[in-house]
């Protein structure tokens, strides 16, 4: 059991060396970056965030994020900064634009609509409910019945 | 009777999407990303010439003639299956063409250049690579196509062959002339 915390720690202190690029001045700082490149999405592996992957572009974009953390920017003013050179593909949310309406208010506008065809055909059924209620399962009519 | 059919009709509207989904993507790599810089001017930088430590272009420096910027390092495999047609182009004279030498060694890059030539006007030396994320640029091999008045008119990711030649750049060229 020992060995397997031990060796747990060991790949996931790796991990962690893998993204930090260098010293944290202080907690807040080290928060903020973490936070940032967890958001960000690696331009070159676009299934992983900026914190987890190992390309080079990727390392080079955390050393800029940690300067513009550095400079003084603004979280806002950072995503900018990705986002007027490699688009709104290095945001994993996007902005809310007409554009990105259906992508933002699509689940929304299923969810809506499968809700109002199990409404209408509850209604009906409800409303057909009293006249197929009537027994009408006569002993004779078994040959009528439909197997 | 025609609540029946609702099922059907639900399931044909939703083949019929998945089915046009999958036609606006096919043939297309989905993994570069479209450049937002077209149309827009090249962003500024100012970058010694490879070998000519001493000498910095300026991205005004270029203006005046449009240039293909073509992205490659020594490290980079896909960089040398293009090579020989960014070769060829340039030759050709239709274009000018500037390599920029991204996170690259001089020495190696020397190298590459002795193996497989030199076709390059100019080749800019950013061992950093800090002016690429300016640029947007990812990963090697990348082109870009700025015009004379150094507005960028067009991006590729990946590795240029004869057919993007003869059915983008040159067509861009030419509406320019």
């Amino acid at each position: 059991m020992k060995k397997i915390i031990f060796l747990a720690l060991f790949f996931f202190s790796q991990a962690l060396l893998a993204i930090d690029p260098t010293d944290y001045r202080n907690a807040e700082e080290e928060q903020r970056f973490r936070s940032l490149a967890a958001e960000l999405r690696c331009v070159m592996c676009q299934n992983q965030s900026l914190a987890d992957s190992n390309a080079m572009i990727a390392k080079d974009l955390r050393l800029e994020l940690l300067s513009l953390i550095r400079e003084g920017k603004s979280d806002e003013e950072i995503k900018q900064f990705m986002v007027t050179r490699y688009t709104d593909f290095v945001l994993y949310k996007p902005p809310m634009r007409p554009g990105t309406w259906l992508l933002w208010f699509g689940p929304l506008l299923v969810l809506l609509f499968g809700a109002l065809s199990v409404f209408v055909i509850v209604k009906k059924r409800s409303a057909a409910m009293p006249a197929s209620s009537i027994p009408n399962n006569h002993p004779q009519d078994d040959s009528e019945q439909e197997w | 009777m025609s609540t029946r059919f609702l099922p059907l009709i639900a399931f044909i509207g939703l083949a019929l999407l998945l089915f046009v989904g999958v036609r606006m993507n096919s043939g297309k790599d989905n993994s570069a990303i479209p450049s937002p810089l077209i149309g827009k001017p090249a962003p500024p930088f100012s970058l010694p010439v490879l070998n000519q430590q001493d000498r910095m272009i300026k991205t005004d420096d270029l203006k005046g003639q449009s240039y293909l910027l073509n992205v490659w390092g020594s490290w980079c495999p896909a960089c040398q299956i293009e090579h020989p047609v960014i070769t060829e182009l340039a030759k050709s004279g239709k274009v000018k063409v500037v390599g920029y030498n991204y996170k690259d060694e001089t020495e190696a890059a020397n190298q590459w250049l002795q193996q497989f030539g030199n076709p390059y006007d100019l080749i800019l030396f950013d061992e950093a690579g800090r002016v690429a994320l300016d640029w947007g640029i990812y990963g090697a091999p990348e082109t870009f196509l700025v015009d004379a008045g150094g507005i960028v008119r067009w991006k590729h990711v990946g590795p240029i062959t004869p057919e993007i030649i003869e059915q983008e750049i040159l067509p861009l060229l030419e509406s320019k002339q």
